[in-house]
């Protein structure tokens, strides 16, 4: 199987090119089968070297396998390669991705049925599938940059996919100037590393990381430019606004993208580098801060959100503040458990949305949905699921991943277990919100949407039915220690940490401990879910208009905390009037005066000196008479 | 040897005089009296083959020429343009620095004063047509081509244009 | 001849740059002075003229027969350069019944 390896990334680029080629004449059915048969392929790839992994480690191998395709390119001492690394980290995320993203594929084979960029759409999926698995399966940092930027760009792509739109253009350039940000930051650290290393490849990375002291500056710098990429791809604070905004691509992308695989590249990056993160405690107590804070920030803001993709973008911005909290805290699996959990039940959620707003005909808004249970009864079912999941409710997929987060940053430091309790009520308050809103009451649209209504072709309700399933058992592969279960996943992916300092994972609450943090964060949910219940279906309240009486804090929940508006005043403001300043002085008087008075004075002088060609002969002899002589005379003075 | 002086000094009075006379005419005739003087140098020289060449090609073919197109254009005294006193004198002054400063070179170099005493027999024609067909035989030929192709020129160029007349 | 040939060898080099030099300079004011085409042309033959001279005593002074060879492909390139001249002043003439070299100042800004 891992000979065959380098053909999970290939087949979705195949499928990109082809469908590229024939995106304008090719019948919908034949693009949607190449779009899907080719993800189709990885995915059944990936599960075959999954399981490959798998048996390596029940037999208690390492499990790493390299695929080294060829050589990229060698500068001096330098050789890059293009490899592949298959090995437990990599194979769940490759199930993940090639999963998540074959029914993300299904479903958009009929969700973007009627859109003129059919094709279009399928080659940037599969172009993103490719980039992704690259990302993923790279062995060395470059690869993964590679695949990082491919999928940035995919992005940008996808969020622009309706261009004509300029709000959705600004929204994708914004997506990927933020991204470009951290992938400077990225790039300084590739830079790092090669310096520090002398190799780019993990292998010989970690094992030389392994014998540095814990606290070592240049790891330091090294780990908090990851962290900066980390935060430019995962949309963590201060680079965290792009991804709402993200929510102007199609539904599909939201749920691939944004949810389930690319924005998680940033924790599959730190946790790959474990053993260069757990080197620099430094690093991981911002990591910590900046996950917990940017968990709290998204979830208070999706609290008052309308647009039901809008809730689910701030929630995805919160739940990866969870994941990089995990981190942060030395949870690594944990968090890579989340992201696991989170692909699942994110993208359900997503889907379910997006299931929603087909079936309202492109309504976004939740103030105008309500009473849709009836209507959609199978998205209502696998959304209530994904809700439960989400908003760690036992025995769903979200509750065990986020315990053990929870747990971890309980042990590390109370505030950040007070930060991340306090996320959770707000995710559970403000997902049952978007659920009773969006599924009880009385339908609050026009009449032409109510008689419209109708349940989702089987394409989408395959997609979200396996996704639900998926998010109610998910969480069974790292049932923790304390309720029984047998860490699997942690079990699984040991190998990945071999090298870190064990100190920084390691668990050593009491089980009373736990059983009380649990608790306290199911019933919270609990209540949480009947608060919600109560104020939108018991009193029926819907959110009013936008400009109306509301408290100070709904009101800064309500605007984002306008960090945009605070980006633009502190940041894209200032940097215009410098570029004008720049454009207006510098360059139009200072670079173009200078090379335009160049120009101008050749041209000048030669205006003015060629009133000395007369077409007077003798005024010509004269002067050579006159040049003549004055030669001659300096001769003589020189001799 | 005061033979040279007066000959030098003749050449410089003719020289002056066609350069001043009004008459294209009168002129030419001036210049051909100077260029017989410039003959009278040569045989001075020794330099027969060039005395004799000269003779014929300086005073009996470009002065006939010259004397041709005077007459063909039919130019007199009272056709000649003639410029304003003012260009003469700037024209005579610069020919005036041009010599000073030319004198005034000498006078820097200092060429050691020796007297002209050459061999008697170079400017034999015997001699030049050694010296002209052994090294200088390739500039030769090409000189009877330059020769060929100036006289082609000047037929095309002086020639009536067929369509205009 | 033989003695009188020798008689005369008693010039200094020196004049005979001067001498040349004066003949020179008188073409080169000839050609300031004059605007009758045909006179600028024999201006310009006085000055080939004093070269020419200049060269053959030198030649005479260091005894090397190339000089004189040079003044007869000179007297070569002076009557091809007459003929052209003298055809290219008629084709003027014909164009603008002058010849005045202030006419001809087309070539110009």
């Amino acid at each position: 199987m891992s000979e065959l390896i380098w053909l999970i990334p290939l087949l979705p680029f195949f499928g990109f090119v082809i469908n590229g080629f024939i995106r304008n004449r090719a019948p919908k059915a034949l693009i949607a089968l190449i779009g899907c048969g080719t993800v189709l392929g990885s995915f059944v790839l990936s599960v075959f070297g999954y399981l490959e992994i798998a048996k390596a480690r029940e037999a208690g191998e390492l499990a790493a396998i390299t695929t080294s395709l060829f050589e990229w390119f060698s500068v001096g001492n330098i050789q890059i390669a293009i490899s592949f690394l298959l090995d437990p980290l990599s194979a769940i995320m490759l199930l993940i991705i090639t999963g998540v993203g074959f029914f993300i594929h299904l479903y958009s084979s009929s969700y973007m049925a009627h859109d003129a960029g059919f094709g279009k759409f399928f080659a940037y999926l599969n172009l993103f599938i490719f980039f992704m698995t690259i990302l993923v399966l790279g062995s060395n940092y470059l690869v993964m940059f590679i695949g990082w930027e491919g999928v940035g760009l995919c992005s940008y792509l996808l969020i622009g996919f309706w261009f004509k739109n300029s709000s959705y253009a600004s929204a994708a350039k914004k997506a990927f100037v933020m991204n470009r940000i951290g992938d400077l930051g990225f790039l300084l650290a590739l830079f790092f590393i090669l310096e520090t290393f002398g190799s780019l490849e993990y292998t010989a990375v970690f094992s030389e990381a392994a014998g540095m002291a814990v606290g070592d500056s240049t790891l330091l710098v090294i780990t908090l430019l990851l962290f900066v990429a980390a935060t430019g791809k995962s949309a963590q604070i201060p680079l965290f606004t792009w991804l709402p905004d993200a929510m102007a691509g199609p539904t599909p992308v939201s749920a691939l993208i944004h949810a389930a695989t690319m924005v998680t590249a940033g924790i599959y990056m730190v946790v790959r580098s474990n053993v260069l993160f757990t080197l620099s405690p430094l690093s991981m107590e911002i990591m910590a801060v900046v996950g917990a804070v940017t968990a709290f920030v998204a979830a208070f803001i999706a609290i008052t959100q309308n647009d039901i993709k809008k809730v689910l973008a701030y929630s995805t911005v919160s739940q990866l503040g969870y994941m990089f909290l995990g981190l942060g805290v030395g949870a690594f699996t944990g968090a890579f458990f989340h992201v696991l959990t989170h692909a699942f039940f994110k993208a359900l959620l997503f889907l379910g949305a997006g299931s929603v707003i087909h079936a309202l005909h492109d309504e976004q808004d939740m103030r105008k949905m309500g009473g849709l249970r009836k209507a959609l009864p199978i998205t209502f079912v696998t959304m209530l699921i994904g809700t439960i999941a989400i908003s760690g409710i036992p025995p769903f997929a979200g509750f065990f991943s986020k315990d053990e987060i929870l747990a971890h940053a309980y042990q590390h430091h109370p505030i950040f277990w007070v930060l991340g309790f306090i996320t959770a009520l707000f995710t559970a308050f403000y997902m049952f919100r978007l659920l009773f809103l969006t599924f009880f009451g009385e339908f609050r649209g026009t009449e032409e949407q109510k008689r419209k209504l109708h349940e989702s072709p089987w394409q989408m309700t395959t997609a979200l039915l396996v996704l639900a399933f998926l998010s109610i058992v998910g969480g069974f592969v790292n049932v923790p220690e304390v309720l029984g279960g047998g860490q699997k996943l942690a079990g699984f992916l040991a190998p990945i940490f071999a090298n870190s300092d064990t100190q920084a994972t390691g668990m050593h609450l009491s089980h009373m401990t736990e059983y009380v943090l649990m608790g306290l964060s199911v019933l919270a949910a609990l209540m949480m879910a009947l608060w919600a219940y109560v104020k939108y279906v018991k009193n029926n309240k819907v959110p009013i208009a936008d400009n109306s009486q509301h408290g100070i804090l709904y009101k800064l929940s309500y605007h984002k905390l306008y960090v945009d508006e605070l980006y633009d005043t502190v940041i894209v403001k200032p940097l215009r009037g410098l570029s004008l300043f720049f454009f207006k002085y510098v360059d139009r008087m200072g670079i173009d005066g200078f090379v335009n008075g160049v120009g101008d004075f050749f041209i000048g002088s030669g205006k003015g000196i060629r009133l000395l060609q007369s077409g007077h002969i003798g005024f010509y002899i004269i002067m050579m008479v006159f040049s003549a002589v004055a030669i001659l005379i300096y001769g003589i003075l020189h001799i | 040897m005061s033979i040279f002086y007066l000959v030098a000094f003749l050449a410089i009075i003719f020289a002056l005089m066609t350069i001043f006379t009004k008459n294209p005419v009168h002129s030419v005739l001036y210049l051909v009296v100077t260029f017989f003087t410039l003959t009278i140098h040569y045989i001075l020289l020794n330099a027969q083959f060039l005395a004799v060449v000269n003779f014929i090609v300086y005073m009996g073919a470009i002065m006939v020429l010259f004397l041709f197109v005077l007459m063909l254009l039919n130019l007199n005294e009272e056709s000649e343009p003639m410029k304003s006193n003012l260009v003469k004198i700037m024209g005579a002054v610069a020919g005036m620095c041009l010599i000073a400063t030319f004198l005034g070179a000498f006078k820097v170099i200092t060429p050691d004063n020796e007297m002209v005493v050459g061999n008697a027999e170079i400017g034999l024609v015997k001699n030049l047509g050694k010296v002209l067909f052994n090294e200088f035989l390739l500039p030769f030929e090409i000189s009877s081509i330059l020769l060929l192709t100036a006289m082609i020129g000047a037929v095309l160029l002086a020639k009536k244009d067929p369509k205009k007349v | 001849m033989e003695n009188f040939v020798t008689q005369m060898q008693g010039v200094p080099l020196n004049h005979y740059i001067i001498f040349c030099s004066i003949i020179f300079a008188i073409g080169v004011t000839g050609v300031l002075i004059r605007r009758n085409v045909i006179i600028i042309m024999m201006s310009i033959e006085l000055m080939l003229n004093a070269v020419n001279l200049l060269l053959a005593a030198f030649s005479v002074y260091r005894g090397d027969a190339s000089g004189q060879v040079f003044v007869f492909f000179i007297m070569a390139l002076a009557a091809a350069e007459v003929a052209v001249g003298l055809a290219i002043i008629i084709m003027v003439y014909r164009n603008t019944k002058s010849v005045d070299i202030e006419s001809l100042s087309k070539l110009r800004w």
